[in-house]
C-alpha cells in the first residue's frame, strides 16, 4: 500500500471502561483501504472490545473520535457502523442454521434495500456472484447447517462482502480450523485485499501474522505499544514487544518408565471414530496426542471421559478395569477433560466466576444438609484463580465478561478444583497468548509433579514438544506413531503428520 | 462427509414429500374402510369443516417461524367472535363495523402477547398460556356462558361461490369458509416467502442473536408475527360464527394443540425457523383425515387426543436428536475433506 493513501479509519483519542477495568485508553490507531493488518496482544489487552468499539457494539468513553473516510461518526450504532462499511466476522459467525447459502449470503444486503422484492433467484444471483468474487466453489442452494466451521465462516465473509463492506474485522477466525482451511482462509484474504477491501486480524498465532500482515499493531494492557509495518518485525520481536519472554525454549522430555501406570487402555474401539486404541500413561507422565483435526483425537478423549462408550476395549485405571457409564462416573474415578470447545461445554457464561470454578466439585462441597456454603464457595474459587493467575474484575461477576483467554482459564480452574488423578486438556490454549501459553504449560509441569497423568491433545506439535514426555499421532482413528521430544524433531514429526 | 446426510435430517428437510405420502397411504386405506371416504363430496365437506383450524394454523405457523410459540389464539378467537356478534346481535351495527371490530381485537390482544414477550421478557410459552386464561376466563366471567343465537342475516347466509352436481347426484359446493382458507394461505405464502418481513421472520426464528447483529428490528417481527397471528384467530373466529349460525363462547376452546400439532407435522419447528405453508396446510388435511376417519371406524375421541399429544412428542424429539447427531459429526472428517 502506498503509505501516502489517506485511512479508511482513523481513532483518535479512543478509551473505554467497564466499570473500574479500563480495557482501552487513548488508543490512536488506523486502518488505510484495501491493507491487511493484524491485531496482536495478551488476553485481555482490549483487542476484541477495540472491534466492538469500531462496529458499534460499545459506546467509547466521551472524548475520542472515530473518523471514517476523514468524516466524525460517533456516536455509532451496529446498523450504521455496517452502513458505513464495517463488518465483523465474530467467532460464533452470526449465521442462520435453517437458510440456505444463498440467502445467509443475501440476507443482510436485502434488508438495506427495502425497495427491491425478495426473490429466490435474486439471492441466488448475488450470492453466486459474491462466491465467484473469492473464487470460492460452494453451492448456493445448500443448507447452512451442511457445511464445516471453515466454509460458514467463508459464507460469514461473503454476507459481508455482500453488504458492501470497506473493512472486515476478524476476531481470532483460526482458532478451529485446521492448517489447510488456514492457508484457504489466508488466500481468501488476499483475494480481498486486491478487491480493496481492507481486512483487520486478530491472531494469537504469530506465524500467521507475519505472513499476512502488511502492518502490525501490538496491545499491551488496553494500550497501544505500537504499529509496524510487518517487513521490519518477525514473531520474536513482536512477542517481545507483547511480553517480554521467550517461551518455547527446551523443556526435556523424562524418562517416566519406572513410574506405576495409571491409564491403561486395550483395544478400544468405537465405529466411525477410532480403532484399536492400546495407550498407557504413567502417573505423573506428561502425554501428548496430535494429529489432524478429526483424526478422532477428541472422540478418544470423549470415552476416556464416559461421555461415550466404547464399542470394545478396556480402560483401566490403576488396574482396575473402569465401566465409565457417564461422566459423573468418570470424575468420580478421577478423571478430569478439560474440552476444546470451552464457549458451549465448559461454562455456564451468565453465573459468576465462583460458581462456574466449583461446578465440578460442588458435591464433594456439601456440608450436612446437602448445602453448599457460600465460604466455602469462594475460597475455593478464589485460590484457583490466584493459583492460575486469572485476570478478573471480581469473583461474583459473569463470566461473560471476561476476554476469551481468561475464561480458559476459569474452565482449568473449574476441572482442577475436581483434583482429578488424570487429566484430559483438549487443545487448551487456542485463544490463548504466548504468556498465559506459558502459564499454563507450567501448570501442567506442576500437576505432573504432583503426581497426575495428563493427556494433551493438541494441533501444535511445538507445543506437545516443550510439554510432553511422549507424543503420540493419531491418524484416521488410529494411533500410528510414538515420538520422544529430544530424539525426535519436531519438523519429523510435523512432516509426518502433515504427508 | 458432508454430503451423508442421515434419514433423520432428510426427514427434517422435506417434511411434505413424506407427509403427502402418508396422506395418500392413509387415504387409501380409509377409503378401503369406509367407501364414502374418497368422494368429493366428503372431500370438500372436511374442507370447509377444517377451514377454521386451517386459518389458526396459517397464524400459528408465522409465529412458530418466528421462533416462539402462541397457546391463547383460540381464547383471541372466541373473544374477537363473542365481541363483533355482540355488537351485530345486540347493537345492530353494520357489517363491516363489527367485522372491522372483531379483526381489531384479535390484533391487540396479539400484540398483548409480543408486548409481554418482547419487554417483559416471559418465554413465550408461560406469557400464552397466562393470557389464554386471562382471555378466555374473562369472556365467559363477563358473558357468564351464554351464547348469541341471534345472529344476523349477513353474517350467517351461506355464500356459495360455485357449485356443480356429481355424477352420483351428491351437490359439491365451494363456500365461503373454502374460498376464505384459500384466500389466507395465499396471503401467508406470500408473506413468507416473497416479502422481506418473511425472510426476517425466518432468520429471526434461525438464530435471533445474529439476527439482532445484521440490523433486524427484533421488537418489531415480534409484533408482527403475534398481531398477524391474532388477525388470524380473529378471522376463523367470524368464520366459525358464520359456519355454524351462532356464537358460543367456549366452541373454539381447546382446540389449541390440535392446530399446533397440525402445523408441527407440516415441518414447522417448535425451535424456529422452519416450516412452509404447504407443509401446514397438508398437516392439517392428514389430521383431519384421521379424526374424521377414526369417527367413520367409530373410534373413541381420546384416541384422536393420544395422536394429538404423539405427534407433537415425536416431532420436537426428531428436531433435538437430528440437532444432537449433526454435532456429532461435526468434527469427524473435518480434516478429509479439505
Ligand atoms: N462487557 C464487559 N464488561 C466488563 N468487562 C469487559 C467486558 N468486555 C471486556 N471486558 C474486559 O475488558 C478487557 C479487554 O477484553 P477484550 O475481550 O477486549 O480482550 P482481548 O484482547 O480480545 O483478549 P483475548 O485475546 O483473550 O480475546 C478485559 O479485561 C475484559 O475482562
Ligand atoms: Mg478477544
Amino acid at each position: 500500500m502506498p503509505a501516502a493513501s489517506t485511512p479508511y479509519l482513523r481513532l483518535a483519542g479512543i478509551s473505554k471502561s467497564f466499570g473500574g477495568v479500563k480495557a482501552l485508553s487513548d488508543i490512536d490507531w488506523d486502518v488505510r483501504p484495501g491493507e491487511i493488518h493484524c491485531l496482536v496482544g495478551e488476553n485481555g489487552c482490549g483487542k476484541s472490545t477495540l472491534i466492538k468499539t469500531v462496529a458499534g457494539v460499545h459506546a467509547p468513553d466521551p472524548g475520542g473520535v472515530v473518523l471514517i473516510d476523514g468524516e466524525p461518526v460517533l456516536p455509532l450504532n451496529p446498523a450504521k457502523a455496517r452502513a458505513l462499511g464495517v463488518q465483523v466476522i465474530f467467532q460464533d459467525l452470526a449465521l442462520f442454521p435453517n437458510l440456505s447459502v444463498a440467502e445467509n449470503i443475501a440476507i443482510e444486503r436485502h434488508l438495506n434495500r427495502p425497495a427491491v422484492p425478495v426473490s429466490q433467484a435474486r439471492m441466488r444471483a448475488l450470492a453466486l456472484a459474491t462466491l465467484q468474487r473469492l473464487d470460492f466453489p460452494l453451492d448456493p442452494d445448500k443448507a447452512l447447517s451442511e457445511l464445516s466451521v471453515s466454509e460458514r465462516q467463508i459464507v460469514a465473509i461473503c454476507r459481508g462482502l455482500a453488504a458492501k463492506a470497506r473493512l472486515i474485522f476478524m476476531d481470532e477466525p483460526t482458532a478451529s480450523l485446521t492448517r489447510a482451511e488456514v492457508r484457504r482462509l489466508l488466500s481468501i484474504v488476499q483475494k480481498l485485499k486486491a478487491d480493496g477491501i481492507a481486512v483487520v486480524f486478530v491472531s494469537h498465532r504469530l506465524e500467521e501474522v507475519v505472513e499476512i500482515a502488511e502492518r502490525v499493531t501490538v496491545f499491551r494492557d488496553g494500550r497501544k505499544v505500537g504499529t509496524w509495518p510487518a517487513a521490519e518485525v518477525d514473531q520474536a520481536r513482536i512477542i517481545s514487544l507483547m511480553t517480554g519472554m521467550d517461551i518455547f525454549h527446551g523443556v526435556v522430555a523424562r524418562d517416566m518408565t519406572k513410574a506405576p501406570p495409571l491409564l491403561e487402555v486395550e483395544g478400544l474401539s468405537r465405529a466411525g471414530e477410532y480403532r484399536d486404541i492400546n495407550l498407557t500413561i504413567r502417573a505423573g507422565e506428561v502425554v501428548g496426542l496430535t494429529g489432524l483435526l478429526g483424526a478422532g483425537r477428541t472422540e478418544l478423549a470423549l470415552s476416556l471421559f464416559g461421555m461415550t462408550r466404547p464399542d470394545s476395549g478396556r480402560i483401566k485405571l490403576d488396574g482396575q478395569v473402569l465401566n465409565l457409564t457417564s461422566n459423573r462416573a468418570a470424575l468420580k474415578a478421577g478423571i478430569a477433560y478439560v474440552s476444546e470447545d470451552r464457549l458451549s461445554l465448559g461454562l455456564v457464561l451468565r453465573q459468576s466466576i465462583a460458581a462456574n470454578a466449583v461446578l465440578a466439585v460442588i458435591d464433594r462441597m456439601k456440608n450436612g444438609l446437602g448445602l453448599v456454603g457460600e465460604g466455602r464457595r469462594r475460597a475455593l474459587a478464589d485460590d484457583w484463580v490466584k493459583r492460575l493467575a486469572i485476570k478478573i474484575p471480581g469473583l461474583d461477576k459473569p463470566v461473560q465478561t471476561l476476554s476469551g483467554g481468561n475464561q480458559q482459564r476459569v474452565v482449568l480452574a473449574k476441572w482442577l478444583a475436581a483434583k482429578p488423578r488424570l487429566l484430559i486438556l483438549d487443545s487448551p490454549t487456542v485463544g490463548v497468548d504466548i504468556k498465559n501459553k506459558k502459564g499454563i504449560y507450567d501448570i501442567v509441569a506442576a500437576l505432573a509433579r504432583e503426581g497426575v497423568g495428563i493427556l494433551l491433545i493438541s494441533d501444535e506439535v511445538i507445543e506437545t514438544f516443550a510439554t510432553c514426555d511422549r507424543v503420540l499421532h493419531m491418524r484416521q482413528g488410529r494411533i500410528v506413531g510414538e515420538a520422544v521430544p529430544g530424539q525426535v524433531s519436531e519438523q519429523a514429526l510435523e512432516a509426518e503428520i502433515y504427508a | 462427509m458432508h454430503e451423508q446426510s442421515t434419514f433423520l435430517s432428510r426427514l427434517q428437510r422435506r417434511p411434505e414429500a413424506w407427509l403427502l405420502a402418508v396422506i395418500l397411504l392413509a387415504g387409501l386405506a380409509l377409503s378401503l374402510a369406509s367407501p364414502t371416504f374418497l368422494t368429493l363430496p366428503n372431500i370438500v365437506d372436511l374442507l370447509e369443516s377444517y377451514a377454521v383450524q386451517a386459518i389458526m394454523a396459517l397464524g400459528l405457523f408465522v409465529v412458530l417461524v418466528s421462533g416462539g410459540i402462541d397457546i391463547s389464539f383460540a381464547a383471541t378467537a372466541s373473544v374477537a367472535q363473542y365481541v363483533a356478534a355482540a355488537m351485530a346481535a345486540y347493537a345492530g351495527l353494520p357489517p363491516l363495523v363489527c367485522i372491522g371490530a372483531g379483526l381489531l381485537i384479535g390484533v391487540a390482544l396479539g400484540l398483548l402477547n409480543a408486548a409481554l414477550i418482547h419487554y417483559v421478557r416471559i418465554t413465550s410459552i408461560i406469557a400464552t398460556i397466562a393470557t389464554m386464561s386471562v382471555y378466555f376466563s374473562f369472556l365467559m366471567y363477563v358473558t357468564g356462558g351464554r351464547s348469541i343465537y341471534n345472529l344476523p342475516d349477513w353474517w350467517t347466509d351461506r355464500i356459495t361461490f360455485y357449485e356443480t352436481e356429481t355424477t352420483s347426484g351428491d351437490l359439491v359446493r365451494i363456500t365461503l369458509p373454502i374460498v376464505a382458507l384459500l384466500v389466507a394461505a395465499l396471503l401467508t405464502w406470500l408473506l413468507m416467502t416473497r416479502s422481506k418481513v418473511g425472510r426476517q421472520l425466518y432468520a429471526m426464528g434461525g438464530n435471533p442473536e445474529a439476527a439482532r447483529r445484521i440490523g433486524i428490528n427484533i421488537a418489531g417481527m415480534q409484533f408482527f408475527a403475534y398481531g398477524f397471528l391474532g388477525f388470524m384467530s380473529a378471522a376463523a373466529g367470524l368464520l366459525q360464527a358464520h359456519r355454524v349460525g351462532e356464537s358460543v363462547p367456549n366452541a373454539l376452546y381447546g382446540n389449541e394443540l390440535a392446530v399446533l400439532s397440525a402445523a408441527v407435522l407440516g415441518g414447522a419447528s417448535l425451535t424456529g425457523g422452519i416450516g412452509t405453508v404447504p407443509g401446514v396446510l397438508l398437516g392439517i388435511v392428514l389430521l383431519a383425515m384421521l379424526q374424521n376417519g377414526l369417527n367413520l371406524l367409530g373410534v373413541s375421541s381420546y384416541f384422536f387426543q393420544i395422536v394429538i399429544g404423539l405427534v407433537i412428542l415425536i416431532s420436537t424429539s426428531i428436531t433435538v436428536l437430528s440437532a444432537r447427531q449433526r454435532r456429532r459429526r461435526r468434527p469427524i472428517g473435518e480434516a478429509l475433506n479439505v
